[in-house]
Formats: C-alpha cells, sequence, structure tokens
C-alpha cells in the first residue's frame, strides 16, 4: 500500500507550475519576436511594427496566424522521420531547461509550501548542459534531413560552433561552482541572497564576460548567427522548412535566449534577489511575486542586450569564431578558472 | 599613377594595439552609438494618416476643371492630347445643343474625355498647352487598381466636382494650387 502513499498534491502542484511556466515562457517568446523588431526598429530610427493593434501589439499574432496558415512542405527527398523530428527536438531542448530555474523562493498556500522552481536536483547546471546540448540536435537533424548542402553546411557549422563554445562555458561556469561549492541552481541563488554575499557578477566578472559570450554563440545570435548566415547560406539549416515546422525554429531560439538569460541571471546576478532589500521581513508569498518579478526583470534586460547586440554587432567570419572560440575563450576560461581557485585556497588559507 | 583627386588617403596598416585587440572597447562604443539612436527623431512619415506636404509645382493626377459658376471649361480642342508625348489622353468631341448652357462654357466640349494614367508621365504639358485652364495637375496622386482597363480615367475619374452645389468636395480636389 505504500504505492498509494504517493503526495498528490506534489504532483498536481508540479503539473500547475509547469503549465504555467511553459506558456509563460511561450507567451514571452511570442512578444520577444516582436520586441526583436520593434528594438532593430528604433535602434534603427524606425517606428517598427505599428500597424495590428495598438502600437501593432498584436502584431506576433498575426506573424503566427501567418506561420500557420502557410503550405506545409516537406521535400522529396528529405528523409521525412527526421524531417519533422528536427523542430520537435529544437523546441523540446529549448523548454526542458526551465525546469530547474529557480523562479523565486516559495509560495505558502494553506499551510503548503509551494517551491516556485520545477525540480531542484542537486545537478542543475550539468542538466541545463545535456538539454542545451540537445538543441544542437535539433539543428544537426533539420540540417541533414533537409537533404539540401546549404542547410547541412549550416548544420555543421551550427553544431561545431555549438561544441566550441560549450567548452569556454563549462570552463567559466566550473569557477562559479568553485565559488558555491553546489551544482543545485537554487543553492547557487540562494549563496548569492545570503547575508554579506554579493552576487557572482562580483567575484567572477571575466567569467561573466566569457559565459554571456558563449551564450550568444549557444543561442545563435548575432554576431554569432552563423547558422543561418542569410548571405552565404541562403537561411542556414531551416532553409526546406516552411509553416509552423520553421516557426518552432525561430520560436525555439527566442525561448533559447529566454531560458539562457535566466540562467545567467540565477548564475551571475543573484537569481530572483532585489539588491538591497531583505526578504525574510516580507511575507514569504509577496516576498515569491517581487522575486518573480525581479527575475523576470533581469531576463528583459537580457533580452534587450542580446538585441542590443544584435543590431550593433556584424557577423563574425567562420575562421574569426572559431578562432575566438578555441584560441581566446578557452585560454581565457581555463585562466580565470585557475585564478578564483587559487583565490579560493588563499582565503581558506590552506 | 597619378590621383584623380587629391582626396586619396594612404590605408593605416599598423598593426592592431592591445585595447584593439581586446575587441570590447571598440563594441561598446558601438553599442553607445546605437544605443544613442533610440533617442534620435524618427523621420518615417506614417503614411495614410499623416501625408508629406508637397511642393507647389507637384505634378500628381489630372484635374479637369470647371469655371465659377460650375461649367466645364474644355472644349475639346485637342491641343493637349498633341503636346502629350506619351500620347495619354483621347477625346471625342461633341457641340452643345441649346439648354446646356449651364454645363459647357463654350460651344462644343468633350463628350468623352480618357487618360490612360499607365501611359501618362505626368510632365504636365497637357496643363501648358490647354488655352482655356481646363486641365491641370492636381495633388492627388498614387492612383491603385486591379485591372490595366481600371487606370483609364474618363470624365467621372477626373472631372472637378461643382464649385456651386459641392464646394467643399471642389476645394478639396482643387487642393493648395493656384
Amino acid at each position: 500500500m505504500t504505492l498509494l502513499a504517493i503526495d498528490w498534491l506534489l504532483i498536481i502542484e508540479k503539473l500547475i507550475l509547469i503549465a504555467i511556466i511553459v506558456f509563460a515562457s511561450l507567451g514571452i517568446a511570442l512578444y520577444t519576436t516582436f520586441a526583436e523588431r520593434k528594438v532593430a526598429a528604433v535602434l534603427q530610427d524606425r517606428p517598427g511594427p505599428n500597424r495590428a493593434g495598438p502600437f501593432g501589439l498584436l502584431q506576433p499574432f498575426a506573424d503566427g496566424l501567418k506561420l500557420i496558415m502557410k503550405e506545409e512542405i516537406i521535400p522529396s527527398h528529405a528523409n521525412k522521420v527526421l524531417f519533422v523530428l528536427g523542430p520537435g527536438l529544437a523546441m523540446t531542448a529549448a523548454l526542458m531547461t526551465c525546469s530547474v530555474i529557480p523562479w523565486s523562493s516559495h509560495l505558502e498556500i494553506f499551510d503548503r509550501k509551494v517551491d516556485l522552481q520545477i525540480a531542484d536536483i542537486n545537478i542543475g547546471i550539468l542538466y541545463i548542459f545535456g538539454v542545451v546540448s540537445m538543441g544542437v540536435y535539433g539543428m544537426m537533424i533539420g540540417g541533414w534531413a533537409s537533404n539540401n548542402k546549404f542547410s547541412l553546411m549550416a548544420a555543421l557549422r551550427g553544431a561545431s560552433q555549438a561544441i566550441s563554445y560549450e567548452l569556454a562555458m563549462g570552463l567559466s561556469l566550473i569557477a562559479v561552482l568553485m565559488l558555491s561549492g553546489s551544482l543545485s541552481l537554487k543553492t547557487i541563488v540562494d549563496g548569492q541572497m545570503a547575508e554579506g554575499s554579493y552576487w557572482n557578477i562580483v567575484y567572477q566578472p571575466l567569467g561573466f564576460i566569457i559565459f554571456f559570450v558563449c551564450a550568444l554563440a549557444e543561442c545563435n545570435r548575432t554576431p554569432f548567427d552563423l547558422p543561418e548566415a542569410e548571405n552565404e547560406l541562403n537561411f542556414g539549416y531551416h532553409q526546406e522548412y516552411s509553416s509552423m515546422k520553421l516557426g518552432f525554429y525561430l520560436f525555439s531560439e527566442y525561448i533559447n535566449m529566454i531560458m539562457s538569460s535566466a540562467v545567467m541571471a540565477s548564475l551571475y546576478f543573484g537569481g530572483f534577489d532585489v539588491p538591497f532589500l531583505d526578504e525574510s521581513t516580507l511575507a514569504p508569498n509577496i516576498a515569491a511575486l517581487i522575486g518573480v518579478a525581479a527575475l523576470l526583470t533581469k531576463i528583459v534586460i537580457f533580452i534587450f542586450v542580446f538585441m542590443w547586440i544584435r543590431w550593433t554587432v556584424p557577423r563574425f567570419r567562420y575562421d574569426q569564431l572559431m578562432n575566438l572560440g578555441w584560441k581566446t575563450m578557452i585560454p581565457l576560461a581555463l585562466f580565470n578558472m585557475l585564478v578564483t581557485g587559487a583565490l579560493i585556497l588563499l582565503k581558506a588559507g590552506v | 599613377m597619378q590621383a584623380l583627386t587629391n582626396r586619396a588617403q594612404e590605408v593605416s596598416r599598423k598593426p592592431m594595439t592591445f585595447m584593439e585587440r581586446l575587441y570590447i572597447p571598440g563594441i561598446l562604443k558601438g553599442m553607445a552609438i546605437t544605443f544613442s539612436h533610440i533617442f534620435k527623431k524618427q523621420p518615417t512619415i506614417r503614411y495614410p494618416e499623416q501625408k508629406r506636404e508637397f511642393s507647389p509645382v507637384f505634378r500628381g493626377l489630372h484635374v479637369l476643371n470647371r469655371d465659377e459658376q460650375g461649367r466645364e471649361r474644355c472644349t475639346a480642342c485637342g491641343l493637349c492630347a498633341v503636346a502629350c508625348p506619351a500620347e495619354a489622353i483621347t477625346m471625342e468631341a461633341a457641340e452643345r445643343e441649346v439648354g446646356q448652357e449651364n454645363l459647357y462654357r463654350e460651344e462644343k466640349y468633350a463628350a468623352k474625355y480618357e487618360i490612360n494614367m499607365l501611359r501618362c508621365i505626368f510632365c504636365g504639358l497637357c496643363e501648358e498647352a490647354c488655352p482655356k485652364d481646363a486641365i491641370y495637375l492636381s495633388e492627388t496622386f498614387a492612383p491603385a487598381n486591379f485591372t490595366r482597363s481600371g487606370f483609364i480615367y474618363g470624365k467621372d475619374h477626373l472631372l472637378i466636382p461643382n464649385p456651386v452645389t459641392e464646394p467643399a468636395a471642389y476645394a478639396a480636389a482643387k487642393g493648395q494650387k493656384n
């Protein structure tokens, strides 16, 4: 009978949380596409989309409707199973990241403590890395299954770029792990919130820059958007895709952006921490909601910076990208790791 | 080789300094420039709602004018059709009947007057050729249609509203010109 002693409330609670987070991130991604166009426009002295609804706010729905209404084309020479699998995999990998991000502390509903994190697993960061690497499969499979040389080349570029930058990203993370002593994102955030400690950006400025650049590369954002370099590869790995399958690829890119912003906020900017505010003096529910708002604000700022960079910096050439990744980023990350380790040992007085 | 102008500048090939090789200061500088553009005034004219002001000599679609009493000025002399370099104007003349003096100013009038707006080059020579000040180019522009035949504007499109019966529409069609 022990099998029946499952905490059903926990399952329901987690399901509700999953639904909210997935739909919220989809909604935010929807409006990120709009924000991208608006930011691009404003940075280039244009008004941007302003026809659909007040200030063009209904534009993402018009875009989505357009994508759905388009004809669904599967090329006759494509591997049909993999061709359909590609966008799904990209989307799944993008969405799966959100399960370990601590969105806030916890709510108290009817004497029940509801953690605002889907799963506080003790290998949170490893999980994120695993899932992010899965995202490469979506691109790789899609590009390969299209049976188009441009798609394949773009997929190859994307895969090698992701692998190269994941190394530097991981190395820059090790320094954060040495500071916090845990792989759990929740513990890392709590460590930054604790009395007398600062956000990790204070201890890890170089590590953050490396992580940020690598995040740009992982999300295939300009200046590292080589997998979809329009001028040399037509449209990159999703060239043969149409309708909502293309939409999934484009959408997963924006979800990736949101998730990497959330990870960066959690790792380096205190997650749901509000600076100069002692959360323990507030009622837990209010503190949790303020925490969610704080994390969302940080995510929005990061997304704006992503876009701001996109509309400022031109794309790297492929050899420059590889040089930067292997000859600059990895040595710098190693250096950062060594210095951090040495300083921690010095402080511990060994 | 001798330079064509004295503005030629030698390209600097000195190796990049350490700060330049860091790239980050350069990127931040670029980002500051793009950020400053957020506060710049947009030159966009939001077209259907806002319209750009035309110069007084702007040559738009044609208007067949009426006199103060609302009579058509055109006498179908055909000088505009002769002047037209694009051969866009065709017309058929008719004689004014007794009792039509309030409709047409002269004894002869244009029963049919057509301008092919796809042929027209909006040069304004018809306006210059007209001895009766009957045709002039207005400030309206951008005709749109689904068929080619829709671009052949007859008298129903071209004739200005009657100033006696519809003064507001007449003023709107006349525009700011003369």
